[in-house]
C-alpha cells in the first residue's frame, strides 16, 4: 500500500510514518472507540433492497450493515481468498459424508431487529429462497449453488447442507455477501417483502432513507457480537459523480467511498489532505477481457485470435496503466494470489504472457500472415465508462497497431453494451468478469460454452472445456483442482484462444484517516457490514 | 380573453400527446432494457428466466401499441405507475425531488431578477461608459460560462480557501434537508447552486433588459417626458422600465421552466437530489415509465409557464388583447 507514488509536494518520509502508523493494526493503536456516525458516499442506488435478487455493490454498501450472514470473509483478513469465519454460526464445520455434508451450529440468543428470535429455520428459509427460488421470484446466484441437494434444519440451532457432490466452490459461495439471512415469518407473509423493506439481525438497524439521497442506520444494541458495532450509526449518501465523491471526502462530508478511486483522484486527495488521508490498495476480483466473436470471420480462426493476444504487452502495460487507471496485476483466468492461480513462471508459458514482447509480436504477425489477414481491420466494442474500460480499450488498440492491425473503438452506454454482448453483434468486444468472494472454481464459469455459461459471449461451443470445468468442480482434492485449472486456463487462453485476460483491476481506497477498523479486500462487495469500523476522533 | 385561455388550455393536450409519443418511441429505440441492466451488475450469472419474469412483471413483453396506450390512459387518470427500476410509485419518487428542484428554480430566478434588472438598467442608462463595459463583460462571462463548470469552481474555491484560512476544508452539504427543518443547513446547500445557475440565467436577462431599455429610451414619449422636465430616474421607473420588461418576462419565464428538470449537470455537481438527477438516473437505468413521466412533467411545466407568461404579458401591456 504505497502512498508515496501519489505524492508531489508532500514529504514522503513524514507521510510514510503516518501511513505506517495507520496500517500498524489495532494492536498497535488505541482500542476501538465507541460512538460517532460514519458518512460515506455510494456511487449508485440499488433498484430493490433484496440481497438475494440484486447483483450491485450499490445494494451491499448501504444495506449489508443491516443483516447477518452465515459465514463471511474474515474482517481482520479480508484480502485472503480462503479465510472464512462464522457470522451466525458458532464454528466453521468440517464436512462429513465424503465432503458432501456441512453441519452448521447457529448461535443462540440472536434476535432480529423487531425482537423476534433468529433460528436455524430462518437460515434455511433464506437459503431455500436463494438456492431454490420459488416460482415468481428471482435469485441472482442460483448457479453458485448447483452442487446443493438440500438444506434443512433438524432443530432450532442446526443447519445441514447436503451436496450432490463434494465441491471446493461451496464454502466461498456460502460466504457471498448477498446471502442476507431473512426472517422466515416475513418470507412466509410475502416472499417479496424484503424488496422494499429491511429487517435483519445485523450490527445496524434501519433508521430511514430518502429515495435518491441517503440511507441511514443506527446501532443495534442487541447485536450478537459483544461490544460491536462501535459506531452509533452510519449514513450512506448517494452520489453518482466521481468528482463529487472525491470532493465529499476532501470536504469531510463523507469519510470514505468503498468502491474505489482512480490514481489521479487519490493523488489529488493526498496532496490536498496529507496526513488526514489514508490510502489502502488491493488487487481486485475484477478483470477486463477482450473476446473475439467466434462466429465472425476471420475470428473463427484460432490463429487470428491467438495473434491478438500475442500482440498485447501485459507486463509493460501493468507498469504504465496502473498510474492512470484502476488496473495493475498481470494474471491468468484466476484471481492473482489465489492458490489456484498460475505462478509467474506458469503464466509466461502462455501466449500473451511471454517475457519477450518482440518475439511475441513477431509470432503474432506470422500467424496473421498464415491466416491470410496481415492487414486485419476490425471494430472493438467497449463500454462507455472511463475507468478502466476506455483506458484499457485505447491501450489495446495501440498494442494491436504494433502488429499492423487497425482497430476502431466504439463506445456504448451500459444498456446497449450489454444488449450487444448478449446478441453477439460484434467483431471483438471488451468483456469483464467481476465477482464478489474469490471463488475461482465458479468464477471461471465465465469462459464456458455459450449454451452452458450465461456469461459467455464469444459465441463458441467447447465441450472439452466444459468437461474440465465440471470435473474440476466435482473434486475436493486441491492438487487435482490446480492441475485441472491449468488445463482449463491453457485451453481458454492458448489452445482454443477463446477469450483473453488483459489486466486485473486494482482497488484504491483513499479515506479519512480517522476511519479505523475497516480493511480493504479484493472485492467492493466484501467486508461491508461495518461491525468493526470505528472513528478515531 | 376567456376564449383565448380555453383555447390555450385545449392546445396543451395535443402538445403533451406529441411529447409523450416522441419520448415513448425514442426510449424504445435504444437497445437494452431495464431487466438486463438490473441483473447484469457484475457480469455475474443471469438466469434468462429471471429476465423473462422481470419483463413480464413490467409489461415489457406486451406490444408497443399496448404499452403506449396504457401509458397515455394512466397519465390521463393521473396514475403514473411505478418506477421500473425501484418498483416504487413514481409520484413518491418525483414528489421528493420536485420540492428541491422548485426551491433551486425559485432561488435562481430571484438571483437572476435581482441581478439582471438593476444591472441591465444601469448598463443601458450609462451606455458606452466604463460601467456599461463592466456590466456587459460580466454578462458575457455569464453566458459563456456553463453553470456546472462554475459550480465546480465554486466548490473547489471553497475547499481551497477554507483550508488555507481555517486549516480545514469546507464544502456545501451533499445531503438535502428541507428549509423548514433546518433553514441554515438548507441554505448552505442551496445558495451555491442557486448562485451558479442564477448568474448564468441573469446574464441572458441582463442583456435583454439592456437592449430592450435602450430601445424604449429612444421612443418619442420618453423624449417628450424629458422635454417636460421629468428627471431621469422617474422617466426610467415610470415610463421606460415597464415597457422594457416585456421581453425580459418572457426570457425569465422560459428559463424558469428550464430550471425545473433541466439542471441535470448542475444537480450532479452539487449532488442535489432533484428532478435533473432523477432524469439522468432514469435514462441510465432504462426506466421507461419514470423517463416518460418526467418528460411529460417538464413538457407540462413548459407549456403552463409559457401560458402564464402570455397572460402576464397581457396584464403588463394593456394594448395586448387575446382573442
Amino acid at each position: 500500500m504505497n502512498l508515496s507514488r501519489y505524492l508531489k509536494p508532500v514529504s514522503v518520509a513524514a507521510l510514510g510514518a503516518a501511513v505506517a502508523f495507520s496500517f500498524s493494526g489495532i494492536s498497535a493503536q488505541a482500542a476501538p472507540k465507541q460512538g460517532g456516525t460514519l458518512n460515506f458516499v455510494v456511487p449508485d442506488e440499488p433498484p430493490s433492497w433484496d440481497g438475494h435478487r440484486e447483483t450491485t455493490f450499490a445494494l451491499i454498501h448501504p444495506f449489508a450493515p443491516f443483516y447477518s450472514v452465515l459465514i463471511k470473509v474474515n474482517p481482520d483478513n479480508p484480502s485472503s481468498p480462503t479465510d472464512f469465519v462464522c457470522d451466525l454460526c458458532t464454528e466453521m464445520p468440517t464436512p462429513t459424508d465424503g465432503n458432501k455434508t456441512y453441519t452448521f451450529k447457529i448461535k443462540q440468543g440472536v434476535k432480529f431487529h423487531d425482537g423476534s428470535p433468529l433460528t436455524a429455520h430462518d437460515v434455511v428459509a433464506s437459503f431455500k429462497k436463494i438456492i431454490f427460488p420459488p416460482e415468481g421470484t428471482t435469485s441472482a446466484r442460483v448457479a453458485y449453488f448447483v452442487m446443493v441437494e438440500s438444506v434443512e434444519a433438524p432443530d432450532d440451532h442446526t443447519v445441514v447442507f447436503k451436496l450432490k457432490y463434494p465441491s471446493g466452490a461451496f464454502l466461498p459461495a456460502l460466504a457471498t455477501p448477498f446471502n442476507f439471512i431473512y426472517s422466515k415469518a416475513k418470507l412466509a407473509e410475502d416472499i417479496r417483502w424484503y424488496e422494499k423493506n429491511v429487517m435483519g439481525s445485523g450490527p445496524f438497524k434501519f433508521a430511514g432513507r430518502e429515495a435518491g439521497a441517503y440511507v441511514r442506520g443506527e446501532r443495534n444494541k442487541d447485536f450478537h457480537v459483544a461490544g460491536q458495532p462501535y459506531l452509533d450509526g452510519f449514513e450512506a449518501i448517494f452520489s453518482n459523480k466521481q468528482a463529487v465523491q472525491v470532493q465529499a471526502v476532501r470536504g469531510d462530508r463523507a469519510a470514505i467511498q468503498f468502491r474505489g478511486f482512480p490514481p489521479k483522484s487519490t493523488e489529488d486527495l493526498v496532496n490536498a489532505l496529507g496526513k488526514d488521508i489514508t490510502v489502502q490498495e488491493s488487487d481486485w476480483n475484477c478483470v477486463l477481457l477482450f473476446t473475439p466473436n467466434h462466429k465472425k470471420k476471420p475470428f473463427d480462426d484460432a490463429r487470428v485470435r491467438r495473434a491478438l493476444t500475442l500482440a498485447v504487452d501485459r507486463w509493460g502495460g501493468s507498469q504504465s496503466l496502473s498510474r492512470i487507471a484502476i488496473v495493475k496485476a498481470v494474471g491468468g483466468v484466476v484471481f492473482p494470489g489465489h492458490p489456484l492461480a498460475a505462478t509467474k513462471a506458469e503464466l509466461q508459458q502462455i501466449p500473451g504472457f511471454w517475457p519477450d514482447i518482440n518475439k511475441s509480436r513477431a509470432e503474432a504477425k506470422r500467424l496473421l500472415q498464415e491466416a491470410g489477414v496481415p492487414d486485419l481491420k476490425f471494430v472493438l466494442w467497449n463500454r462507455a465508462v472511463d475507468q478502466p474500460y476506455t483506458i484499457v480499450g485505447t491501450w489495446l488498440i495501440d498494442q494491436w497497431r504494433q502488429i499492423g492491425v487497425t482497430v476502431e473503438q466504439k463506445m456504448e452506454p451500459t444498456g446497449p453494451f450489454y444488449a450487444r454482448l448478449r446478441s453477439a453483434e460484434f467483431d471483438v468486444t471488451v468483456d469483464f468478469n467481476c465477482q464478489s468472494v474469490v471463488n475461482p472454481l465458479l468464477d471461471v464459469g465465465k469462459f464456458l460454452s455459450e449454451d452452458v455459461g450465461n456469461e459467455s459471449y464469444g459465441a463458441y461451443v467447447d465441450r472439452d472445456l466444459d468437461k474440465i470445468f465440471e470435473t474440476m468442480n466435482r473434486t475436493s482434492d486441491e492438487a487435482e483442482q490446480r492441475k485441472l485449472m491449468r488445463q482449463f486456463e491453457k485451453r481458454v487462453l492458448d489452445v482454443q484462444a477463446h477469450s483473453f485476460v488483459t489486466l486485473w483491476w486494482n482497488r484504491i481506497i483513499p479515506h479519512r484517516a480517522y476511519v479505523k477498523g475497516w480493511k480493504v479486500s479484493p472485492s467492493h462487495y466484501l467486508n461491508q457490514d461495518l461491525a468493526n469500523v470505528w472513528l478515531d476522533k | 380573453m376567456y376564449q383565448y385561455i380555453l383555447k390555450r388550455l385545449l392546445l396543451m393536450i395535443p402538445t403533451l400527446l406529441g411529447a409523450g409519443l416522441l419520448v415513448f418511441l425514442l426510449l424504445r429505440l435504444v437497445p437494452g432494457d431495464v431487466c438486463i441492466l438490473r441483473m447484469t451488475g457484475g457480469a455475474g450469472y443471469v438466469d434468462p428466466k429471471a429476465i423473462d419474469l422481470c419483463r413480464s412483471e413490467l409489461g415489457l413483453d406486451r406490444s408497443y401499441a399496448v404499452q403506449f396506450l396504457t401509458f397515455i390512459w394512466d397519465f390521463v387518470r393521473f396514475d403514473f405507475g411505478k418506477s421500473m427500476w425501484t418498483g416504487r410509485p413514481i409520484v413518491e419518487e418525483v414528489g421528493l425531488r420536485f420540492e428541491l428542484s422548485l426551491q433551486i428554480a425559485i432561488m435562481a430566478t430571484l438571483t437572476a431578477i435581482l441581478l439582471a434588472i438593476p444591472l441591465g438598467t444601469i448598463s443601458a442608462v450609462k451606455q458606452n461608459t466604463w460601467i456599461d463595459y463592466v456590466v456587459r463583460g460580466f454578462s458575457i462571462a455569464g453566458i459563456a460560462m456553463p453553470s456546472f463548470w462554475l459550480g465546480v469552481l465554486i466548490i473547489l474555491g471553497l475547499l481551497i480557501t477554507t483550508k488555507s484560512v481555517f486549516g480545514s476544508p469546507w464544502m456545501p452539504p451533499i445531503k438535502y434537508v428541507p428549509i423548514w427543518v433546518d433553514p441554515l443547513y438548507n441554505l448552505s446547500m442551496t445558495i451555491f447552486p442557486a448562485l451558479a445557475t442564477g448568474y448564468r440565467y441573469s446574464a441572458v436577462a441582463t442583456r435583454m433588459t439592456r437592449s430592450a431599455l435602450l430601445e424604449v429610451l429612444r421612443e418619442d414619449y420618453v423624449r417628450t417626458a424629458r422635454a417636460k422636465g421629468l428627471i431621469q430616474k422617474l422617466i426610467i421607473r415610470r415610463h421606460a422600465l415597464g415597457n422594457a420588461l416585456l421581453p425580459v418576462v418572457t426570457i425569465i419565464g422560459i428559463e424558469f421552466a428550464f430550471l425545473m428538470g433541466g439542471l441535470v449537470v448542475t444537480e450532479q455537481v452539487f449532488n442535489l437530489n432533484g428532478l435533473g438527477k432523477l432524469f439522468v438516473a432514469s435514462v441510465t437505468h432504462h426506466d421507461y415509465t419514470m423517463t416518460q413521466v418526467l418528460v411529460m412533467l417538464v413538457a407540462t411545466i413548459f407549456v403552463v409557464t409559457n401560458f402564464v407568461v402570455d397572460i402576464i404579458y397581457a396584464w403588463l401591456d394593456p394594448r395586448i388583447r387575446y382573442k
